[in-house]
């Protein structure tokens, strides 16, 4: 690791004074930065330790019934408030379903929607990676590349966006707060983060200096409580990123849907909301030949970026899953094994 | 660079000063303060060995910088036991074989008694396995340590229920 100068601001503006300079990098918990610096990805020349930051570890309510999360809020945290996963099931869901049980206890809110690819070309210093030396090529594009996106790529690089928590996310259409060298704004969370284009460094709307305080689920997004899921597709039970995962959350009323929501993880470089299939869903009778349909939507555009055509499919089927569980109703307790299509009875069938 | 940071390590108050900004928690425990017990395994949080509670949390040590800790209260392996009397989460890895090498085996008992404190499993085995998942034992002793897990959930249960009842004659006596 190389070695950096360490400063511990105690309020935002002087966080964010220290954080323009060139070099600089936020450290919340470091799970996923220490890493990156462990393997020599990254080596910023200052870390900015925020976690001492005021007023930025709460979970408010909000007068329009949303919430307001504050970024240093820890993911464990956020699942287990009951609160929070009675309003938004499928949030709680997909956080329990991401990492482990003593990276929960750490990783913050805003670090998660800033983690990096999990892209071995861009781990891996030996390797060719347009996102960590613009300009250098795409080592992925003719490598093991069977997990990598299927929408939204380019040819400048073709890695996907790792969070769970950011899918749901998107599907409710959540806030992104930032605070910055010119004040204070709002993003939406599917307009945050950037697809690769010829700029696939460029990962998020954020300016140097700039700090996400908050993310904000609007008072709506709670309607969809009573059928709302998140399933992720792993290549191992627990403890692994998402090979491919959705979120949707239905609004039934008399056995029509009303209101649709659907985003899906692990196939592009943001976490992706699939409206055209909203569209379809919305007006229709919950049964499976719409979750067909609206899982041909959400794919329309999908092509493989190397040997991963399986994805597309793969997805379909976890869409047309995802939305049989929204509509069947949230469960009463997130299940044993959070997200996971299979069952966790041993030597069930896989969709007992 | 010098930065002196404050630790409570099992209830022990320790000023420390760093020479150098990099040294994450596990390096500190280990190198500086010779608690050799917190493994490093992979140190990049994917095995879990050098699980450690701070503030009554488990988290990865070796994924977290000692700086930015400063004033945290630490408790180790070293710390769980009292005396002799083994932690009744350390006396079921060892009544149920809940390990082989060993090498894991710190890890996994700090991240049982954090998973026995946060009372999301209960006694559901299938949430205990999924609990324990950030903890890796290369040996296989997977389904020791999960038997272990619940067995000391449900010593422990047990045990606060007995102090409440105590507490509660207690409250009647003094009634």
């Amino acid at each position: 690791m190389k070695t950096f100068d360490y400063v511990r601001p105690t309020s935002i503006s002087d966080a964010i004074a220290a954080a323009a300079a060139p070099g600089a990098a936020y450290l919340a918990a470091g799970t996923n930065l220490l890493d990156l610096m462990k393997g020599g990805v990254i080596g910023p020349k200052r870390l900015v330790d925020v976690t001492r930051l005021p007023g930025l570890d709460l979970i408010e309510r909000l007068p329009d019934g949303g919430v307001r999360i504050g970024a240093l809020v820890r993911n464990a945290d956020l699942a287990h408030d009951p609160g929070f996963a009675k309003s938004y099931p499928a949030i709680a869901e997909a956080l329990l379903s991401g990492a482990s049980a003593q990276l929960r206890n750490a990783a913050t809110v805003g670090g998660n929607l800033l983690q990096r690819t999990r892209c071995a070309y861009f781990y891996d210093v030996a390797s060719a990676c347009n996102k960590r030396k613009p300009g250098a090529g795409c080592d992925a594009r003719d490598g093991e590349n069977r997990l990598h996106a299927v929408l939204g790529w380019s040819e400048a690089c073709i890695a996907t966006h790792p969070s769970d928590f950011c899918v749901p996310l998107v599907a409710l259409d959540a806030v992104v707060e930032i605070e910055g060298r010119t004040g204070g704004r709002e993003v939406a969370l599917e307009a945050f983060h950037c697809l690769p284009g010829d700029t696939p460094e460029r990962e998020s709307l954020l300016e140097p200096g700039d700090l996400i305080v908050a993310l904000r689920l609007p008072g709506e997004a709670r309607r969809f409580s009573a059928h709302a899921r998140y399933l992720k597709v792993r290549e191992r039970t627990s403890y692994a990123f998402a090979v491919a995962s959705a979120a949707a959350a239905l609004r039934i009323e008399g056995g029509t849907i009303r209101e649709a929501r659907l985003a899906l993880g692990g196939v592009a470089a943001k976490p992706w909301r699939a409206r055209p299939a909203e569209e379809i869903l919305a007006g229709s009778r919950p049964d499976p030949a719409v979750f067909r349909d609206a899982a041909n939507a959400a794919l329309g555009d999908a092509k493989p970026s190397g040997d991963n055509r399986f994805k597309i499919e793969l997805m379909r089927r976890i869409i047309v899953r995802t939305l049989t569980s929204a509509a069947a109703g949230t469960p009463q307790r997130i299940p044993a094994l959070p997200a996971s299509p299979f069952s966790s009875v041993s030597g069930a069938l896989h969709d007992a | 660079m010098n930065l002196p940071i404050s630790l409570t390590v099992n209830g022990v108050r320790r000023n420390i000063e760093l020479a150098d900004p990099r040294v994450t928690l596990l390096d500190l425990l280990r190198e500086r303060l010779q608690l050799t017990g917190t493994k490093k395994g992979c140190d990049r949080g994917q095995c879990g060995a050098c699980t450690v509670l701070v503030n009554g949390r488990r988290i990865n040590s070796c994924m977290a910088l000692a700086v930015s800790h400063d004033g945290a209260d630490v408790t180790t392996i070293e710390g769980v036991a009292r005396g002799n009397e083994l932690h009744p989460v350390q006396a079921a890895f060892v009544a149920h074989d809940g390990l082989q090498c060993g090498f894991c085996t710190p890890g996994q008992i700090m991240s049982a008694i954090g998973l026995i404190n946060e009372g999301q499993a209960g006694d559901d085995p299938e949430r205990v396995r999924e609990g324990m998942s950030g903890n890796l034992c290369r040996c296989g002793a997977y389904a020791g340590i999960t038997d272990a897990v619940l067995d000391a959930q449900q010593s422990l249960v047990q045990k606060s229920l007995a102090q409440k009842s105590l507490a509660q004659s207690d409250q009647r006596r003094t009634a």
